[in-house]
């Protein structure tokens, strides 16, 4: 069963193959086979899960169901779950059981839903490595002794390893798109505002926006159709009517204009890997689609404007996680002074208190013009730099990284490098633009990701360009030696 | 040489909505604490504000009630800094572009004077929670503070003037005024006693003619008088540090109203740096002309234009109508009691006098005065029509004020209505000038400049006898007619 796209266990489970507890328990047998090794999950909710089967079975029986009955999905730790601990891969968060469930999580229960458990990622969301985890690294299912990318590495790997047919995660600046691209599977970062905030731990709240990972860009698209639409809880989500994703799967590329932009390519970039990407845009070619090159020139600011706004911007965030109502206390605090420098000094993680120290330094006064405000222009000049791109394609495609998973702890010193990496997915967070990665090959045997960006709420167009993409190759089907 | 004095305040003005700024959890007070915060107001990881439109709508209220520029964009922005009693790490406020621009306020001195001053603008934020630092301990007995986040998150309008007053007065004037506008627009029950309505005072002194002095700030003044109190202590003190030789430290005070001392809290050293920015959990504030016109076209009756009207109506001078609307209260029961008792000049009397001194020596609002519009409106109808006395109605008002019932109530319990039955009071003028007879020789002999005089001892004795009940008038006429008879 574990072999199976979310789309095929969904007919499955339509046609009484199996069962959704059959499903389920199956997902669960998985996890505690190769789990212990992997370390893709921080909480398993195995009775929740089971209960959860058994009234999707009895949905089912009735004839009736939504887009998920059934079927088994992994959420990211970053998500509230009521009465499940709720970690955001941090100490901060380790005695936390919310005390809410977030609206993704509930739509997705809304659609029948079996909840496995909660993914591994970075701290709040910070890292590109899944090595900044309260809980330890997470190991990438092709090589266990490299990273699978991060934050929401976690559930990349468990995806990877067919520990769950389908995972949520969260995508500030590539969080989503990385991970899938570092282990062979596919993930989309909606159009900001796409899918609602609410419960989602906040990192930053201009960036943060909440996708679907899975198996291919169909099963992205059930998700999707499930997890999209407006919620009157998040003042930033968008009363845009949601598409028929499933439904835009099988357009035809007649005619598609890709642009391909030169900054995805530079001279510097491995040579496998932009092979790797321009042999996905000969695929599409093949089905139609003209190739239009195009330059992005405000994009290779996008890193340093990004690592002023995130940081700026959670800096503030996580000014609530104070010892105060939940979360970490230290023991003892002498005074108010003291509860908070150590609570914080506690709970929180190297990675975490650099971007805490970043972020209120570019907010100071006296920095604030130099950094936040200037960092705020960059980001208005790289969303104009798409709008012109997007009057002459329709989509914009380019490697999602520009490098495979690398060996756990190799950057672990080198934060710069690490932030470097991210060069390819952070404008487009910063322009609030849908993408997504899917597999497009292998290098050294590790998986690389192609990126398809689209203009906002194109989801449904680039859903159906990585489909067709798809459908012509076996990429996204291979599994990881160890895991099949 | 003498000393000028520079003004400015900054008012926090709670408003009058069902729900908080950001959260559906009740403003309502006096609840457990914590009853009234939800998951947004104690600051849940994940959650995230919506902002009510109702204090958009409140805020606008006042921008229009005092001639002010309506921010058509308005943006929310992040005040960052740690705080018990402050869940999220920041208080979601406004700075660069807030929702009413500049504006004016038009004064009535007590001498009659007029005065403008102008506010520099108005900006929407939420309130904080409170620390409880009374009777909490652990299990081993340890003090600790507990906090109540009931309030965190209400809407709150702080208004900010330019320093445009010159004394105390003025200043008190000021807010008073700004009391009468928040109340009539009922954007605010202007509870000071609430806290729903405090004071921060900005004090600098000078020279004439020289630059602004360095300014001190009073902080949380909540009644006019303490408000009045500090400023002229703050003053004082500016004088008497710079007239020694020294000079005045920028640092922001805290005024202790049963001591009438001022202690300085913090100085500009130990200032925070807010790291302001605009809060990307929410959008821009749009407000559309029409909804402008909407609320402009909805406004109740002003201060201004009601003074105007009872100046007109009701004959009262410029300055007795200022006072009467000072706040809504006070004005709707002023006009209430002179609709019942059908004599306004009366009512007034009554409300700016023994009322208020009332209020005041109980420090009690209108609201809770023990005395009700209609009571003292029934009151002044007596008065008119003489079954009272001036002077038995205030023994009146004090026993209504003490619960006794309705002045109706009370005359007839206690047999206050006056005598004006002439039989029985003729018998008892009769028995008076029988029983007194060398009175009564010694007043016939007398001029009638003196008769005037020597007229009071009989008419002393007939109130002792009636217990004050006699009227007046018809007992001189009386007695002048049996006496002179």
């Amino acid at each position: 069963m574990h072999t199976k796209t979310l789309t095929e266990l969904r007919a499955g489970l339509a046609a009484r193959e199996f069962s959704s507890r059959e499903l389920t328990e199956h997902f669960l047998r998985r996890i505690r086979q190769f789990d212990g090794e992997l370390n893709s999950l921080i909480t398993v909710t195995e009775e929740q899960a089971l209960a959860q089967a058994d009234a999707a079975d009895a949905t089912l029986a009735r004839g009736e169901g939504g887009l998920l009955t059934g079927l088994p999905v992994a959420h990211k730790d970053i998500f509230c779950t009521e009465g499940v601990r709720t970690s955001c891969g941090s100490r901060m968060l380790d005695n936390f059981i919310a005390p809410y469930t977030a609206t993704v999580v509930e739509k997705m229960a809304a659609q029948g839903a079996v909840m496995l458990g909660k993914t591994n990622m970075d701290e709040f969301a910070m890292g590109s490595s899944n090595e900044t985890s309260f809980y330890g690294p997470v190991k990438n299912p092709w090589d266990q002794e490299r990273v699978p990318g991060g934050s929401s590495g976690g559930a990349a790997a468990t995806l990877a390893a067919r520990l769950t047919p389908a995972a949520t995660g969260t995508d500030t600046g590539g969080s989503i798109r990385q991970p899938a691209a570092l282990n062979g599977v596919t993930g989309l970062k909606p159009t900001y505002g796409r899918v609602s905030r609410w419960g989602m731990i906040a990192f930053a709240s201009s960036l943060d926006q909440a996708g679907p990972m899975g198996l291919s860009a169909a099963d992205c698209a059930l998700m999707l159709g499930a997890m999209a639409g407006h919620d009157d809880k998040d003042s930033t989500s968008l009363d845009e009517p949601v598409g028929d994703y499933l439904n835009d799967l099988n357009q035809n590329l007649e005619g598609l204009r890709i642009g391909v932009p030169e900054e995805f390519f530079p001279d510097t970039l491995d040579g496998a890997i932009a092979e790797s990407s321009r042999e996905a845009l000969r695929e599409l070619e093949k089905q139609g689609a003209k190739l239009v090159p195009l330059s992005l020139p405000s994009i290779k600011l996008s890193v340093p404007a990004y690592y002023v706004i995130a940081p700026a911007e959670a800096s503030s965030n996580l000014s609530r996680f104070d010892g105060v109502r939940y979360g970490h206390r230290c023991d003892d605090p002498v005074d108010l002074l003291d509860l908070y420098k150590r609570s914080r000094s506690e709970g929180f993680g190297e990675e975490v208190k650099r971007r805490i120290l970043v972020g209120t330094y570019a907010l100071s006064a006296g920095y604030y013009d130099a950094y936040y405000r200037r960092a705020q222009q960059v980001r208005r000049l790289i969303r104009d730099d798409f709008a012109r791109a997007f009057a002459e394609v329709d989509v914009i495609m380019g490697p999602t990284s520009p490098e495979t998973a690398f060996k756990i702890g190799a950057k672990v010193d080198d934060p710069i490098n690490m932030y470097m990496a991210d060069v390819f997915t952070i404008a487009v967070n910063l322009a609030g633009l849908p993408a997504l990665s899917m597999p497009s090959g292998f290098v050294n045997g590790l998986p690389v990701g192609t990126q398809v960006i689209g203009n906002y709420f194109q989801e449904g167009r680039i859903l159906n360009v990585a489909h067709r993409y798809q459908l012509a190759t076996d990429w996204h089907q291979r599994i990881p030696g160890a895991f099949a | 040489m003498s000393w000028e004095t520079v003004i400015g305040l900054e008012v926090h003005v709670q408003l009058a909505t069902a729900s908080k700024l950001f959260s559906a959890s009740s403003t309502r007070t006096g609840d457990e604490p914590n009853s009234n915060a939800s998951l947004i107001d104690l600051a849940m990881p994940g959650t995230l504000p919506v902002v009510n439109r109702e204090a958009i709508r409140h805020a606008i209220r006042f921008g229009l009630a005092i001639d002010a520029e309506i921010g058509r964009r308005s943006v929310f922005e992040r005040k960052n800094y740690f705080y018990p009693d402050l869940p999220k790490g920041y208080q979601t406020t406004q700075l660069a572009e807030p929702i009413v621009g500049a504006g004016v306020v038009d004064l009535q001195l007590e001498d009659g004077t007029r005065k403008s001053v102008r506010i520099h603008h108005a900006h929407l934020e939420e309130d904080a929670g409170k620390s409880l630092h009374e009777a909490f301990s652990d299990e081993t007995g340890r003090a600790m503070t507990g906090i109540d986040l009931n309030r965190a998150g209400t809407p709150l309008i702080e208004i900010v003037s330019e320093p445009d007053m010159s004394n105390a007065e003025e200043a008190v004037a000021f807010a008073r005024k700004l009391h009468a506008i928040v109340t009539s627009l009922g954007i605010s029950d202007g509870d000071m006693s609430q806290g729903n309505m405090r004071f921060d005072v900005n004090i600098s002194v000078r020279r004439p003619g020289e630059p602004l002095g360095t300014r001190t700030e009073t902080k949380n003044l909540n009644s006019f008088r303490f408000m009045e109190k500090a400023i002229k202590l703050e003053v004082e003190r500016q004088i008497d540090v710079l007239e020694n030789g020294g000079e005045v430290v920028q640092e922001t005070r805290l005024y202790n109203g049963e001591t009438n001392t001022a202690r300085a809290m913090r100085s500009k050293e130990d200032a925070n740096d807010y790291r302001y920015f605009p809060c990307p959990d929410l959008l821009p504030v749009l407000v559309s002309e029409e909804e402008i016109n909407e609320l402009r076209d909805a406004l109740p009756e002003l201060p201004d234009a009601r003074k105007a009207r009872f100046v007109e109506a009701y004959a009262l001078s410029e300055y007795d109508a200022e006072l009467l609307c000072a706040d809504l209260a006070t004005a709707a029961y002023f006009e209430a009691a002179a609709k019942q008792g059908g004599d306004a000049k009366l009512a007034a009397n009554w409300v700016m006098g023994e009322l208020t001194a009332r209020l005041n020596a109980d420090d009690i609002g209108i609201a809770q005065s023990p005395v009700s519009a209609e009571h003292l409106g029934e009151l002044i109808q007596r008065i008119k029509d003489g079954t009272i006395s001036s002077k038995i109605a205030k023994q009146v008002f004090d026993a209504c004020w003490a619960g006794e019932g309705s002045p109706d109530q009370i005359i007839e319990s206690k047999g206050l209505k006056q005598m004006s039955d002439t039989g029985e009071l003729e018998k008892i003028v009769d028995d008076i000038i029988a029983n007194h007879p060398a009175q009564v020789e010694d007043y016939r002999g007398s001029d009638d400049a003196k008769r005037k005089k020597k007229i009071g001892f009989f008419v002393g004795q007939a109130m002792k006898a009636t217990q004050g009940k006699a009227n007046p008038q018809q007992l001189n006429q009386l007695l002048q007619q049996k006496l002179n008879g």
